[in-house]
């Protein structure tokens, strides 16, 4: 029988206390802020006001898809189609701009449509045909692709309306859109996640399925739900990146569910589901866009940095896998 | 006064007959073994008294009311709970989240937002239930995995008590226990026991069941086959009963060693 016979250590308890209260891992703000310091000494540009916005636009739509991650992956699921989904949001909301002439308003629903409808589908068929998720989502990589290619003929759909490319580019009081809505969003999705009904049901079916059905939650719907709201926000994240670059890019997003999914872990995601915050998966996420554009302003080449990413997600896992390992030794 | 009372429950699955007529009665406040090998259709029982399962036939009343036609939720709401073997408990979530699971107390945030979960409200009334029992935990705010089996199986009574019901099933309690732990799960029943709770207890550790329960009842292919007033009775007509025949008296020497 496990008694506790002497008081937890001083970090033991600050870090229990983070994670009861503030739902984030100290151990991921502690990478944060070391890897922040040597950027700050290896680079002289990186400290700076309009660095710092740099990193958090260049994080907004990695931002926006890690907090689709952190939903999916703490109710027990698995997205893997979130790039690919982003990218068809963003060029079916371009068709509907350009091609068809639509307002702009209609093109800003397109995209989101275009991905709660595509999460919808996966929804559908991880609950009701019985495939896993894993391999679900890994079709729908393939098929949001494929027809992101056959809308927009394979070219990059340019010319889009002056709304639009404001979600992007605009910057009120100096604050990239991006950062705003991004910001907003995660704000948003904590509280959904830590504080609501709906959050508390998402982990506990990520923690245990029959537990949950056992309480009386409807917990096909509710993966539904997860799904497609998963869905939705790869739209919002097609949305800021098509926005900011000006184009609807049928390539647009190629990877980035691995960054994304990688943001989740870091951020204290159990990759098996139950255990899950947004403010975490923004540290993740910080971590990631300070990793890039530090790497960027030492000159190291992008091919390495997709290395680092990829590396960084199998150490996260095992450092996560290990503590748990360690925790239930006790 | 009764508070459970079947009568001729038959239930069959296709061609395999499990239930052929048991009769069972439960008081208020009463605590009963149910006790039988396996395959004697000890679940398939219970599961007729929850709802889970429809008899084919036979009468259930409880508290006076025919609840042969309703579902597992109404029959939750007139006061019977199960608490299963695997005790449905989700692992990484604290005490006050699996008792309050599927049904959180809301508040509105800052007056305005309403559906936040009200967590300063069930951390103070799992609290209070947690006390009710007497026991003891770590921390309400600690996730339930990281508790013994035996606090973990005082969470699962815990949450089952908010439902204020007054028969409570409990499956297996103390299969995976430690012996410390199992005393404090005994003593749990008993003090549902003192609070006018009925319980039906079932279980292969027979030493708990006679140390615990009121009555015993032994189930054998399909049939109350013997009550047993505890007080009445011992090991070895418990197991002979439940074994029927054959080599007792070496049945009950293995049991009495176990």
């Amino acid at each position: 029988m496990a008694f506790e016979t002497t008081q937890p250590g001083f970090w033991a308890r600050v870090q229990r206390a983070s994670v009861e209260r503030l739902h984030i891992r100290l151990e991921s703000l502690v990478v944060l802020l070391a890897l922040s310091t040597a950027m700050a000494l290896l680079s002289p540009y990186f400290l700076s006001l309009s660095n710092f916005l740099n990193i958090l636009l260049a994080t907004s739509t990695i931002g926006v898809l890690a907090i689709a991650a952190t939903f999916v992956i703490g109710s027990g699921g698995l997205d893997l189609s979130l790039g690919s989904v982003m990218g068809l949001a963003g060029v079916a909301g371009a068709f509907v701009a350009v091609n068809l002439g639509w307002p702009s308003v209609l093109a800003v629903i397109a995209c989101i449509l275009a991905g709660a409808i595509a999460g919808y589908i996966n929804g559908q068929l991880v609950t009701r045909a019985f495939v896993p998720a894993f391999i679900v989502t890994l079709g729908m990589l393939g098929l949001a692709r494929g027809l992101a290619l056959v809308i927009s003929q394979g070219r990059a759909i340019y010319g889009l309306p002056p709304e639009i490319v404001y979600i992007g580019q605009g910057r009120p009081f100096g604050i990239p859109m991006p950062v705003i809505i991004f910001v907003l969003t995660a704000i948003v999705a904590h509280a959904v996640l830590a504080y609501t009904r709906f959050g508390r049901h998402t982990l506990a079916l990520g923690d245990s399925e029959g537990a949950a059905r056992a309480a009386g939650i409807r917990v096909e719907h509710h993966r539904r739900i997860i799904y497609t709201l998963s869905g939705a926000l790869a739209g919002l994240a097609g949305l800021l990146f098509t926005a900011r670059v000006n184009a609807g890019d049928p390539t647009a997003g190629i990877n980035y569910e691995l960054t994304a999914i990688t943001a989740a872990i870091i951020g204290g995601t159990n990759l098996f589901g139950g255990r899950a915050s947004i403010l975490g998966t923004m540290i993740g996420a910080l971590i990631m866009g300070v990793l890039q554009n530090g790497l960027t302003l030492l000159a190291v080449q992008s091919y390495y940095q997709q290395m680092a990413i990829g590396a960084v997600l199998i150490l996260a896992v095992f450092i996560d896998q290990y503590q748990v390992r360690k925790e239930s030794r006790v | 006064m009764t508070l459970l009372s079947l009568r001729g429950i038959r239930k069959s699955f296709g061609a395999v007959d499990v239930l052929h007529g048991v009769d069972l009665s439960v008081a208020a406040g009463e605590v009963i073994g149910l006790v039988g090998d396996n395959g004697a259709g000890k679940s398939t029982l219970m599961k007729t008294i929850t709802g889970i399962y429809r008899a084919d036939s036979g009468a259930i009343e409880f508290d006076g009311k025919d609840i042969l036609a309703l579902d597992p939720g109404q029959r939750r709401q007139l006061g019977i709970e199960m608490i299963y073997q695997d005790l449905s408990l989700a692992k990484q979530q604290d005490v006050a989240s699996n008792i309050f699971l599927g049904r959180e107390p809301t508040k509105r945030l800052f007056g305005l937002f309403p559906g936040f979960v009200d967590k300063g409200e069930m951390d103070r009334q799992a609290s209070k239930m947690i006390e009710r029992l007497g026991a003891h935990l770590p921390s309400i705010n600690r996730s339930v995995g990281s508790f013994s089996g035996g606090q973990q199986q005082t969470v699962a009574i815990a949450r089952a008590l908010t439902f204020n019901p007054k028969l409570v099933i409990m499956d297996e309690p103390t299969a995976a226990l430690a012996v410390r732990e199992v005393q404090s799960v005994l003593d749990l029943i008993r003090r549902l026991k003192s609070e006018g709770i009925a319980v039906i207890l079932i279980s292969h550790r027979l030493n708990d069941v006679l140390s615990v329960t009121d009555r015993i009842v032994v189930l054998r292919h399909g049939r109350a086959d013997a009550d047993l007033v505890t007080a009445n009775t011992n090991m070895n007509e418990v197991v002979s009963r439940i074994v029927g025949g054959g080599d007792i008296a070496a049945a009950a020497a293995h049991e009495q060693r176990g």
